[in-house]
């Protein structure tokens, strides 16, 4: 279970195919797996999130990183 | 990584040092054979890598081939310090009028290597420097430079030593000063260093450890020795905690959680950094802590690698709380390290507020690591507090 970090992904975010697969690929912890026609998180690899704003930008600031020790 | 006895005076007896005729023997029978060739009385040593030989019953002596049969088949069975002997070494043994004692260490404060000499050899080195200074001298000399004998002359003159026990003695120092060097050796020791009653000097016993970092370098060497890749020459077998804490450390390839030893005190370590380990390890003794384990964290390990290593510390028995301190640090995280000690905390049922001593972790994404911190409630500081100060402050802690 993540305790540090929780990262949403916007039903937006899914529908679109190449930034489904460009959030996996920019990920350093791999954070994101694909599911089908879906990107999920990895509950394992959340909190090892290095905080560098790639899938943030990759998703035009739609994907939201939320630090839960805020 | 430690050389036996016998691997030493190998070395020794490449550069020159005088040794008694020897012969290493791993059943009675061949400790037999080697003392009827050495001829006339022989002293038999156990060959582990461990000291306190003598007090195990280690080390016996034998006027006869016979003798040195039964010696040797009692020395076989002895462990010491848990480890079997290897084998025997059947000596020749010689009439002693003095011993002496020569080493040469790294002098971590001289950041140079140090010559440690004595007129006083063959009992507890610790014991001469305390309570007769002036029987030892302490001569630091540059590694980088070609080591000239005057050095070492230098370094056994100023114990009193003159007259033409200067000229053998200085050969002898000399070579151990360059044996130490070539090998990259963090000790290299002879005691005693006996003169005998024929005017002779000889190296009676030598110990010699490694840098572990240089069994690459040191290659041929080791063949030389006949020491295989796989011989970790750990002075006593890893215990089950060390064990799992190398499994740590192997598990993830992201950062280091390495080099965990433990030690028989109540206090948890999570340090490292940097050199910082070392430094930290020694400010808690100093402070008057005990610590509970060693480890070496850096590199910037994993949430996951970091909790796992805070877990299998507070696992170990009497550990009730943690010190987590590195040096400033740079390429490991300050947020990352604080986020795998506590999820280690509370995923090993503890609350990281009462558990965490102190958490002195300075420098990269710290005051990220800060906020983490103080949502948990865990006690921590900059690098305005020296490592030595919060080291004091988590001992203090321990009482409370």
């Amino acid at each position: 279970m993540a305790m540090f970090i929780r990262v949403d992904i916007p039903e937006d975010v899914q529908a679109e195919e190449p930034l489904r697969k460009q959030l996996v690929e920019v990920c350093p912890v791999d954070i994101f797996a694909l599911d089908g026609e879906r990107v999920v998180t990895v509950e394992a690899n959340l909190d090892e999130c290095t905080l560098c704003d790639l899938c943030i930008e990759a998703s035009g600031s739609r994907v939201k990183v939320v630090k839960l020790y805020e | 990584m430690r050389f036996y006895e016998h691997e030493a005076k190998q070395v020794l007896q490449k550069h020159g040092v005088p040794l008694p005729k020897r012969s290493v023997a791993t059943t009675p029978e061949e400790a037999e054979t080697a003392a009827a060739e050495i001829g006339g009385p022989v002293v038999l040593k156990s060959q582990v890598l461990s000291g306190g030989r003598m007090k195990a019953g280690g080390v016996k002596f034998a006027d006869t081939p016979a003798e040195a049969k039964d010696a040797a088949a009692a020395i076989l069975e002895i462990e010491i310090s848990g480890q079997k002997p290897m084998g025997v070494l059947v000596e020749e043994r010689r009439a002693i009028a003095q011993e002496y004692y020569a080493a040469v260490t790294w002098d971590a404060r001289a950041k140079k290597p140090v010559i440690i000499f004595s007129d006083m050899g063959g009992i507890d080195i610790e014991e001469v420097a305390e309570q007769h200074p002036d029987h030892l001298s302490r001569t630091n000399f540059s590694n980088l430079r070609p080591f000239s004998d005057y050095i070492a002359k230098v370094a056994v003159s100023k114990t009193g030593v003159t007259g033409n026990h200067l000229g053998p003695l200085t050969r002898i120092v000399t070579a151990l000063a360059r044996v130490f060097v070539q090998y990259d050796l963090t000790l290299a020791e002879i005691n005693p260093l006996a003169r005998l009653e024929d005017g002779t000097f000889i190296a009676l016993d030598s110990h010699m450890d490694m840098e572990e970092e240089a069994r690459t370098s040191q290659r041929a060497l080791l063949r030389e020795l006949g020491i295989p890749d796989e011989d970790t020459r750990l002075a006593r077998p890893p215990t089950p905690f060390e064990v799992a804490g190398a499994q740590v450390d192997a598990a993830d390839t992201r950062g280091v959680a390495g080099r965990v030893v433990e030690f028989d005190g109540n206090m948890g370590l999570v340090i490292g950094a940097g050199g910082g380990s070392l430094t930290l390890f020694d400010a808690v003794r100093a402070a008057g802590g005990k610590p509970a384990n060693y480890c070496e964290i850096g590199g910037n390990p994993s949430v996951a690698k970091a909790a796992a290593l805070t877990k299998l510390v507070l696992s170990k028995p009497g550990v009730e709380k943690i010190a987590v301190m590195m040096n400033v640090v740079s390429n490991t995280r300050a947020d990352i390290m604080a986020r795998g000690i506590i999820k280690g905390c509370i995923e090993a049922g503890r609350d990281p507020g009462e558990t965490i001593a102190i958490f002195r972790i300075p420098g990269s994404w710290e005051d990220e690591g800060f906020k983490i911190l103080r949502k948990y409630g865990v006690d921590f500081v900059d690098r305005s507090v020296s490592m030595h100060e919060a080291a004091a402050r988590a001992v203090a802690k321990m009482g409370a």
